[in-house]
């Protein structure tokens, strides 16, 4: 089994919630998650609709392995149609929020329509209704969480809600449960805040029965965990740095995008790195990092949970942010700094953690900034403009702006729109450094080449979680291949594309990819799960949800010409490091990946493509 | 020889695992709910910290007991909650100062840690060491062996 085989749609314009059988047969064909709840929600709505209209649909979806004793077993998915990116978008999150869901017998919840007044959806196993959120309206994801809490007097609730930036409708609000994990990319957020929908808290006390063979699945489980523990960057690396383990890593590679990718080293890259978090502050003798933290049943626990210096200009007269707290990942560290030119940890994370209290992706919230700083050097936006002076390197603009853009205040507003429709709207359309509207991640495609293919490609936009090849072009995993060339990255990009998809859909956290290889997920699905799930079918079922995306995208508008770069990446060469000289080769990488890809020259799958995967 | 839990809060990282092992364990079932271990999460500290039965010797929750529901494993020492005895009226959890006995709606029954029958699924389960079986006399063994490393004393002479 695997599956609760059920669901709860909830029609947010009716103010029904209505319990539906889940399709078994497309549960054997697209498996869970973000690969089922894909094919829900392509059979459900235009692709051509307005994301932020109440014709669009958001689903919240666990997978087979969600709420298991697999390592990493508490991810879901939000699957809808993104505003920032008007592709498919799927934002993935860990926390607990995820097997509560399972726990409370539910496999997804599905929203449509649009509620008339602010709610918020309480499920408590079988029963599910939606509750007046009028007085949460206007509150933070934390305080939100709080209060929902505190008023069915249940502390072991978990809640997924919206932030003021979600609300706002920034086009890159995220969704954000147990306080700090978060849906974060392609702005799912603002679609839950289109629908006033609140949050969503559940409590499930029902558990997961339907494991196969749970004999098996012990075994399957136990197995796989040892291959975490013994590999050394799931069993050493990330519990000790967490993700930031990369920042030093991809600097001296010359791939750390800088000051809206003009340069692809850092000089500050050290003063915001793991190390730096693990060293004592000069102002007040204290570690930044305080502990690290796992997900629901991981075993990687690459979780950063750190605490502010009390006496940083940021949070010296706001004493509620001075306590632990989640932060800083790799991504926003990066984000908020290198992408900016700022160097003050300590700004970083108090940026990070309005992104986290508010809802909002810091990777395109800092992303923007960078775009915006840009327009600022250039002369093209002005301090009257911006409401303030925002040079490159500046963290009190950086501190500013998080509050405005999170508050929809001033040009916080325009700041919300992400960095494409800031820099169309400047006239500068170039210097957005996206991919169909969304930003780009940590990594830069000149000194990486394979990502400049995979985010050229990626169906929800510039993404470092749908092909990570930085696995194998860095760290040599699960071969090494070089990364200042495009030989053998279309077929790279194709492979890391598929696993990823199944990973997802799985129910667990891709992050165990640098140890394991689907090799590793197969017995354990297999033993949880009814039907055949050989590796081959697996292959399949990635290759297929992943087609299902790119149908949907060209149904909603997307062509080939969508599947480029910024021209900076591949007309002006990175200025140090090892790609010094160096431009992407994505001209090189695209016309094969097509071809691997059994698609026509204008990157539409082909009949032939689509009778194989069952489309 | 009978063995104690022995929990080190600081290598807990808040997985759950031994949550989803004492219910398999007792339930057949993943069930956190009704896990007889909580991990308990000081967000704000940044602390996590696994909770469970001490297993007293002079056990209120056993002398409190009305019916004597509640019995000594003499093979483990673990104070067990018989299900065919038990009534279900909590004077047990009212009676217990910690809190690690707990009235379980679904058998209508109280239920506690019973130490899986001297081998505890929540330590097996845990990635990390924060929860170990160790000998019940000398469950300060470690801190007291990281205390004498730090005796400042020459090295044995030859």
């Amino acid at each position: 089994m695997g599956w609760n085989r059920k669901l709860l749609r909830v029609n947010l314009s009716a103010g029904t919630c209505t319990e539906e059988a889940l399709n078994m047969q497309w549960a054997q064909d697209y498996l869970g998650s973000r690969g089922l709840a894909t094919k829900y929600l392509v059979s459900e709505i235009d692709p051509k609709v307005d994301p932020l209209s109440p014709d669009n649909k958001m689903i919240m979806a666990t997978g087979p392995l969600t709420g298991t004793m697999a390592s990493t077993g508490g991810r879901y998915t939000v699957i809808t149609k993104g505003p920032l990116t008007g592709a498919i978008a799927c934002s993935n999150s860990g926390g607990f929020f995820g097997a509560e869901m399972k726990f409370a017998g539910w496999d997804m919840i599905i929203f449509e329509g649009k509620s008339p007044k602010p709610v918020y959806l309480y499920v408590e196993n079988d029963k599910a209704e939606l509750r007046d959120a009028a007085d949460l309206w206007g509150k933070s994801c934390w305080e939100t969480e709080e209060q929902i809490k505190a008023r069915h007097q249940d502390p072991l609730i978990r809640v997924s809600s919206i932030g003021r930036a979600g609300e706002n409708q920034v086009l890159f609000a995220c969704i954000v449960n147990d306080l700090h994990r978060a849906a974060g990319r392609s702005g799912v957020g603002a679609v839950m805040g289109s629908k006033n929908l609140k949050a969503v808290a559940i409590r499930g006390t029902k558990g997961v029965a339907g494991i196969k063979d749970f004999g098996a699945f012990m075994q399957a489980t136990n197995d796989a965990k040892k291959v975490l523990a013994d590999n050394a960057v799931t069993g050493q690396g990330l519990p000790k740095y967490g993700t930031q383990v990369l920042m030093n890593v991809i600097n001296e590679m010359g791939a750390l995008p800088t000051r809206n990718h003009r340069d692809v080293q850092f000089e500050d890259a050290g003063k915001i790195s793991a190390e730096a978090m693990h060293e004592k502050r000069e102002s007040d003798g204290k570690r930044h990092l305080v502990t690290n933290a796992a997900c629901f049943g991981c075993t990687i626990a690459c979780g950063r949970i750190s605490e502010i210096d009390k006496g940083h200009f940021t949070v010296k007269n706001s004493p509620k942010y001075w306590g632990a707290s989640g932060g800083l990942e790799y991504e926003a560290a990066w984000a908020l700094g290198a992408a900016n030119g700022v160097g003050d940890l300590e700004a970083l994370q108090y940026a990070n953690l309005i992104c986290n209290e508010q809802g909002m992706d810091p990777i395109s919230f800092g992303a923007t900034v960078g775009a915006a700083m840009e327009l600022y050097d250039l002369g093209v936006l002005s301090k009257e403009q911006i409401g303030l002076e925002a040079p490159f390197g500046s963290a009190e603009a950086l501190a500013k702006l998080v509050e405005m853009t999170a508050g929809g205040e001033g040009f916080g507003k325009e700041l919300a729109l992400g960095s494409k429709r800031l820099c169309a709207k400047y006239g500068r359309p170039e210097l957005s450094m996206s991919v169909k509207g969304q930003e780009f991640p940590a990594y830069d495609s000149r000194g990486i080449q394979g990502m400049g293919l995979a985010y050229a490609t990626s169906n929800r936009g510039a993404c470092h979680l749908r092909g990570y090849t930085v696995a194998s072009e860095v760290l040599g995993i699960p071969v090494k291949t070089d990364p200042l060339t495009t030989d053998g990255k279309p077929e790279l990009v194709k492979a890391f594309q598929d696993a990823t998809a199944v990973f997802d859909s799985a129910g667990i956290c891709v992050f165990t990819s640098f140890a394991w290889t689907l090799a590793d997920v197969q017995p354990q699905l297999a033993a949880a799960c009814e039907g055949d799930w050989s590796m081959e079918k697996l292959n399949e079922v990635g290759e297929r949800i992943w087609n299902m995306e790119r149908q949907f995208n060209n149904a909603a508008g997307f062509t080939a010409k969508d599947d480029n770069l910024p021209p900076r990446l591949t007309t002006e060469p990175a200025k140090s490091g090892p790609a010094k000289g160096l431009v992407n080769g994505l001209d090189k990488m695209l016309p094969k990946y097509y071809e691997v890809r059994g698609w026509t020259p204008d990157g539409v799958p082909t009949p032939e493509t689509l009778a194989r995967l069952g489309l | 020889m009978w063995k104690s839990l022995h929990i080190d809060p600081a290598k807990c990282t808040g997985c759950l695992q031994c949550e989803m092992a004492c219910s398999y364990e007792h339930t057949g079932v993943i069930n956190p709910s009704v896990s007889r271990i909580k991990v308990f999460d000081f967000e704000h500290e940044g602390r996590k910290v696994p909770y469970t039965c001490t297993q007293c010797t002079e056990a209120w929750c056993l002398n409190a007991c009305p019916v004597d529901a509640i019995r000594v494993d003499h093979s483990t020492g673990a104070k067990m909650v018989f299900e065919d005895t038990c009534v279900g009226c909590k004077v047990c959890t009212i009676a217990c100062p910690f809190g690690t006995i707990n009235y379980n709606q679904m058998s209508g029954k109280v239920q506690k840690c019973d130490l899986c029958e001297g081998d505890p699924a929540c330590a097996k389960a845990c990635p990390t060491g924060a929860i170990t079986y160790v000998d019940a006399d000398w469950t300060g063994l470690d801190k007291m062996r990281s205390w004498a490393a730090k005796a400042n004393t020459a090295t044995t002479a030859a």
